[in-house]
């Protein structure tokens, strides 16, 4: 499916901008994506040195793994695939709290730190474990309790009232996140996982 | 709302204390632990270059050449169609934008508040919308990519209903609450 969306969405590309006589746009934005692409991985190599530095401490003095017994209970059931002391657990709740927080540039790191450990129990490498579809789908649609960048462009933008917005958001998030759990039980029992 | 702010600002600053003075107590040697974990950042974002640069060229090209407002203006008939109010056509480009692109949505949704004004319906939802749905092939790309995954499996389709149910759900209960 990504192969032929990723197809999709480059052909498409060169079909309209030759239609409408802008064919080297496509060029341009090529190069751009390939600057881009070098930017955004440089520029998280240091947050993510910075924040997998912490999660190693966190991990020697046996925080992550206390994380993981108080709150891995709730969040188990969900990863019925993974193993019950699975280090994985531990990184996923520090993710998802990051991003609950509004956190963004930690919770990155956090949630490459579980895949890592995700992987570790992967028995196909090179294709997603369910317990990794299910983390990202609890990523993708996760809660956040404060939007701050939107709150601030509203703030610039002269609302009455800027933070108005945070119960719609965080009602339309949490019917995506259900949204996301149950579609998540529907695939993994149509292929029998 | 004042609370959550305040936790908001001194979540970082009180886990760069908590975590190296515990771990101090429990005798982990915590610089070196630390530049220990650091290496892996570098790693990481090396792993993940072949992945972005992928998708973003992709994106780039979809996005730039007009092909994602055409298809925004290919959809506008159809969800009229299918009973949606016609004032909300604004919203589709915005909606089309933000599983791909975190900036290009951001901008799409700043530049419909201030054209529509921020406590406007489009302005209200297209915050609701930018809050609440993440940049899905991103995420996949730089997650997966981290680890060297290539198949997805139902991964992306798992994403991608998460981010429609928000979008219909933010419309509904924006038009609801205010």
């Amino acid at each position: 499916m990504l192969n032929l969306i990723w197809l999709i969405m480059l052909a498409a590309g060169i079909l309209v901008a030759s239609v409408t006589g802008r064919i080297e746009t496509v060029t341009v934005s090529a190069m751009k994506a390939a600057e881009l692409g070098v930017e955004v991985a440089f520029e998280l190599i240091g947050v993510m040195s910075l924040w997998l530095g912490l999660m190693r401490l966190a991990e020697e003095a046996g925080l992550v793994r206390a994380l993981a017994r108080v709150f891995g209970p709730a969040i188990r059931r969900l990863f019925p695939t993974l193993r019950p002391d699975s280090p994985a657990l531990g990184a996923i709740i520090m993710n998802l709290s990051a991003n609950i927080l509004g956190l963004g540039n930690a919770a990155t790191p956090f949630g490459l730190k579980a895949m890592q450990e995700l992987q570790k129990e992967n028995p196909h490498p090179d294709t997603a474990s369910p317990a990794m579809c299910t983390f990202l789908a609890l990523n993708t649609s996760a809660l956040t309790l404060v939007p701050a960048t939107i709150i601030g462009v509203r703030l610039k933008a002269q609302s009455a009232n800027p933070t108005e917005i945070i119960g719609t958001t965080i009602v339309a998030t949490g019917c995506a996140m259900v949204a996301a759990i149950v579609a998540d039980q529907f695939f993994r029992r149509r292929e029998r996982l | 709302m004042k609370l959550i702010a305040e936790v908001s600002r001194w979540a970082i600053p009180l886990l760069f204390l908590l975590i190296p003075v515990v771990a101090y107590i429990r005798r982990v040697p915590v610089y070196e632990s630390f530049v220990t974990g650091a290496e892996e950042g570098f790693k990481t974002g090396v792993r993940i270059l072949p992945f972005l640069i992928g998708m973003l060229l992709a994106i780039r090209v979809f996005i730039d050449s007009g092909a994602l407002e055409l298809i925004a203006r290919f959809l506008r008939p159809i969800l009229i169609h299918f009973g949606l109010n016609p004032d909300l056509t604004a919203i589709i480009p915005l909606a089309v934008m933000r599983p791909l692109s975190g900036s290009g949505a951001l901008g799409v949704a700043t530049q419909l508040i201030y054209q529509y004004g921020p406590d406007s319906f489009i302005g209200r939802l297209a915050s609701t919308l930018q809050g609440s749905t993440d940049t899905t092939f991103f995420v996949l790309t730089v997650y997966f990519g981290s680890v060297g995954i290539r198949k997805y499996r139902y991964a992306l389709k798992l994403g991608l209903i998460a981010d429609f149910v928000g979008f219909i759900v933010s419309v509904w209960i924006v038009s609801k609450v205010f």
